[in-house]
Parts: structure tokens; C-alpha cells; sequence
């Protein structure tokens, strides 16, 4: 088991009251799967993957990534932990400043890996999403579907052991979400590196993910597998999803 | 024409007590308003190491020193500026005050610039596994530092126009050279040559500095 989330609860105080954003969540994801969540806007889609690298701090319930519990750890212990959880962005979240060799380099210069041996691993990672020829350009002479994956370039170069994205195509065309999909799941069999997906986009669950979450209003209400063939949704609003096809 | 010629060497010494104080000023600004800035930032409320309380009373600190007329500022702690320099007369004295005067106005324009970084960016090093420091250093100040630079022309600029008042304390400089001979012994053609004389410097920090800002900046 890779990622093992048990009763996950989160409230955010809000000044119109208190928000039940994550109630009692448990899911188990396993190693070198491409696990999906879809639902919603407001879902608690994103406040759930961040509880994964604990970017949010669950109110209670615990978070075990290959069989460590990382709401046990101390703070500096869970900084070394996430170096090796690589996270992608709806929005990218490149640094401005940087080209896209040094955007790529970023995690290894956290995570304090000698300049010597960051340079190979840069290239071998841009390489990947094949982008060596961009390696000096900064991400405002670079298209969005670029942009992203230097992201993708940026979150593997550590060699992580998970991915965790969050809509990672949401604010690209068809196309280019289609070249985006298909390197992640060329990452996901090729380095062996386990995804979690959140998503609006039907399309992507059924492109690329072995099972699929539905949430709804802070709850997990199905999960099905995505490679059994007609496995009928049992709730609505799986239903719903499977049937508009396009995506919500 | 004459007068002017003939006041030259005196207007060079009043553009080294210029520099003089602006580079020490400066520096030391810099080294505090700097940090002091960072930290503002990273206490807000809602930000990386939030401290509501403390944020509350050192923003009040900073305001306070900030709304100080600078002439008033100058003479209220003469017995300060005494007490680091052992005099409060004189080209090297004015730079205490020069410098408290500057600290706090860094500070803010630091805190400010800050803000502007995108929050997406440091979720990201977050993410990474960055600790404050890192993101200090390998996000906000990369990501902010053509802003930095705008902000640093702005104090020297500001500069420029407080110095002028360095007279007062015998302090010297090219503001107070003006005001002597143009102002107190009127030669209108002396301060009219010195104002020119500021203005060319103004816009040479300017310019400089929007070219620094220019070339640091990759967003564009
Ligand atoms: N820091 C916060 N403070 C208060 N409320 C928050 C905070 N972050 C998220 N929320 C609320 O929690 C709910 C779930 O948010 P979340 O971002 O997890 O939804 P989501 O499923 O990812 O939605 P979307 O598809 O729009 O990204 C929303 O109602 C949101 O307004
Ligand atoms: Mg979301």
C-alpha cells in the first residue's frame, strides 16, 4: 500500500461559520497505480491531496505514505519526507526567475544535492517530457502545455515515488491535455512513480487512471475500478459523471 | 558663470559628503530594513511563520517612525546620535538619523514587494520540502528582486531630499550647499546650477535603477 489516508477530518473556520470541508475520509492507494479524484468544484478535492504531503493539516485521522505515518513525524522529518512526494499545479507554480533548467533544478537544490550531480538529473528529467531544447528558455517565452511540463520535469527530478496532481490540465486546450495525460502515464509505467489525479475532467479519469474516487461535499461516496470493464456506478452522481462523459 | 566656477571645488566636496552619507545610509538600511521587512512579511497573519500579535505592534512601530517629520526626527534623538558617533554634529552624525529615518520606509516598501510574490510559487517549495529559510532565499528573493531594486532607487531618491536638511547639523552635502548659497546668501544662479546639479543625479539613480530592475526581471 503506497498511500494509506484513515479518517480524515478538516474544518476551516470561515466567517460565515465552520466548514466541514474533509469528513471522515479513508482511502487506500496502491503502489504504481494512477488513483483518480473527481468531483465538484468545492469538493475538497485539493484540500484532500494536500493533506497527502500534509501541505493542510488534517484536523485528525493520519496519513501513511509507504507505510510511515507522517502526521507523527516532526516538522524537519516531514520537509526530507515531502523532497520525495512530487506535486504538479493546475497553475504550474514555475519560479518567474528562473529558466526552465533551474525550475527543474529547484527540488534538488532543496533537498541540498550537489551542483555536480544536479545537472545530469535536470537533463534526464527534461529529457523525459521532452524538453531539453527549452532548458535556458523562462517560462514567459513558453507555452502553458511547456510551462507544465517543466512542472512535471520539476516534480520527477528527485525521483519520487509519488506524484500528486492537482488539475493539472484544467487550463489547457483538449490537445495538449491529451500530450499532458499521456506523459504522466508514461511516467507512471515507465519509472514506476504512483499518481493521484484530481480532476473535473471525465476524459482524463478514463484516459489515464486504474481507479477513480467520487467525492461529494467532503465525503468519498464510490470508488471504482476503472479497468473492469462496465462496472456499473452504483451512486447518482457517479452516474452522472460517467454518463456526461465530457467532464464537469 | 564666474561665482559658479569659482564655487566648483566646494560643490565637488558637497557631492562627496553626498555619497559619503548615501552610501553608509544605504548600506545600513539596507542591512535592516531588509530582514526587517522579510520578517513583517512572514508574520502577517496568514503567512509562513504568522505571529498576529507581533505583527500588530512592530507594523505600529514602523508606521510610528515613518510619520515622524524627518527635521523633528533629527533633533529628537540628537542624545541617541551622540551616544553611537560621540558627537551629533557633523557629516558622519547625520547619517543615525538619516538611517532611522530610511529603515522603517525600506522595511515596508520590502513587505510590500513580497506580498506581490505569487503564494502558488511558495506552495510549490512548500511542497518541496522547503523550509522558511529556503523559500526566503530561493523563492521571495528571486522572485521579488527587480522589486527590491525599484524599492531601493525609491530610498535613494527619498534620500536625496532628506539630506538636504543635514545642514541643520552641519552634516554638509550638495541639498545643503544648495540652501547656503542659494537659499541663506542668495545666489539664484548658485542653487538654480546645484538644482540642475540634483536633478541630473536624481534621474541617474533613476535610470540606473530601472535598468538593474529591467535586467533582473525574466516575466516578461
Ligand atoms: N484555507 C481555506 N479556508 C477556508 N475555506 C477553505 C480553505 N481552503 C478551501 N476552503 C473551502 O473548502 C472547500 C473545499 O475546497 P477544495 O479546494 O478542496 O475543493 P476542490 O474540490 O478542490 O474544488 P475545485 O474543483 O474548485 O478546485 C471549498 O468550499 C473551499 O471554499
Ligand atoms: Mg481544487
Amino acid at each position: 500500500m503506497m498511500i494509506r489516508l484513515v479518517e480524515i477530518k478538516k474544518t476551516y473556520q470561515t466567517s460565515s461559520g465552520p466548514l466541514q470541508v474533509l469528513d471522515s475520509v479513508s482511502v487506500h492507494i496502491k503502489a504504481g497505480e494512477i488513483f483518480g479524484f473527481i468531483g465538484f468544484s468545492g469538493a475538497g478535492k485539493s484540500t484532500l491531496l494536500r493533506c497527502i504531503n500534509l501541505l493542510e493539516k488534517p484536523d485528525s485521522g493520519a496519513v501513511f505514505v509507504d507505510g510511515e505515518n507522517l502526521t507523527a513525524l516532526t516538522k524537519k522529518e516531514l520537509l526530507g519526507r515531502r523532497q520525495k512526494i512530487g506535486m504538479v499545479f493546475q497553475h504550474y507554480n514555475l519560479l518567474q526567475n528562473a529558466t526552465a533548467f533551474d525550475n527543474a533544478a529547484f527540488p534538488l537544490a532543496i533537498a541540498r544535492v550537489p551542483k555536480a550531480e544536479r545537472r545530469e538529473r535536470v537533463l534526464q528529467s527534461l529529457e523525459t517530457v521532452d524538453l531539453s531544447d527549452k532548458a535556458g528558455d523562462y517560462p514567459s517565452k513558453l507555452s502553458g502545455g511547456q510551462k507544465q511540463r517543466v512542472a512535471i520535469a520539476r516534480a520527477i527530478v528527485t525521483k519520487p515515488k509519488i506524484l500528486l496532481c492537482d488539475e493539472p490540465t484544467s487550463a489547457l486546450d483538449p490537445q495538449t491535455t491529451r500530450s499532458i495525460l499521456q506523459y504522466l502515464k508514461r511516467i507512471n509505467k515507465e519509472l514506476g512513480i504512483t499518481i493521484v489525479l484530481v480532476t473535473h475532467e471525465m476524459d482524463a479519469v478514463r484516459s489515464i487512471c486504474s481507479r477513480v474516487a467520487v467525492m461529494e461535499t467532503g465525503r468519498l461516496i464510490e470508488t471504482l475500478d476503472m479497468s473492469k470493464e462496465l462496472q456499473p456506478p452504483q451512486t447518482g452522481l457517479a452516474r452522472f459523471l460517467f454518463a456526461s462523459g465530457a467532464g464537469i | 558663470m564666474n561665482k559658479i566656477i569659482e564655487l566648483l571645488p566646494q560643490i565637488a566636496t558637497a557631492f562627496g559628503q553626498t555619497f559619503y552619507m548615501m552610501f553608509f545610509t544605504l548600506t545600513i538600511a539596507a542591512l535592516l530594513g531588509i530582514p526587517l521587512g522579510t520578517y513583517l512579511y512572514l508574520i502577517r497573519p496568514g503567512s509562513l511563520m504568522q505571529k498576529p500579535r507581533l505583527y500588530i505592534v512592530l507594523d505600529a512601530m514602523v508606521n510610528i517612525v515613518r510619520s515622524f517629520p524627518f527635521l523633528i526626527l533629527l533633533v529628537a534623538i540628537i542624545p541617541f546620535t551622540r551616544f553611537i558617533i560621540g558627537t551629533s554634529l557633523g557629516t558622519t552624525a547625520v547619517i543615525v538619523p538619516l538611517t532611522i529615518c530610511a529603515t522603517p520606509d525600506f522595511a515596508r516598501l520590502i513587505e510590500q514587494v513580497l506580498l506581490e510574490v505569487n503564494r502558488g510559487v511558495i506552495e510549490m517549495a512548500e511542497a518541496a520540502g522547503a523550509g522558511t529559510y529556503q523559500i526566503i532565499w530561493k523563492v521571495l528573493y528571486r522572485e521579488a528582486r527587480s522589486g527590491m531594486v525599484c524599492s531601493a532607487t525609491l530610498i535613494c531618491v527619498n534620500f536625496i531630499s532628506y539630506s538636504t536638511v543635514a545642514g541643520l547639523v552641519g552634516g554638509g552635502g550638495i541639498g545643503d550647499f544648495a540652501i547656503r548659497y542659494g537659499y541663506y546668501r542668495y545666489q539664484p544662479e548658485v542653487m538654480v546650477f546645484t538644482v540642475i546639479l540634483i536633478i541630473l543625479l536624481v534621474q541617474a539613480i533613476q535610470t540606473t535603477g530601472r535598468i538593474i530592475a529591467q535586467k533582473l526581471d525574466k516575466r516578461i
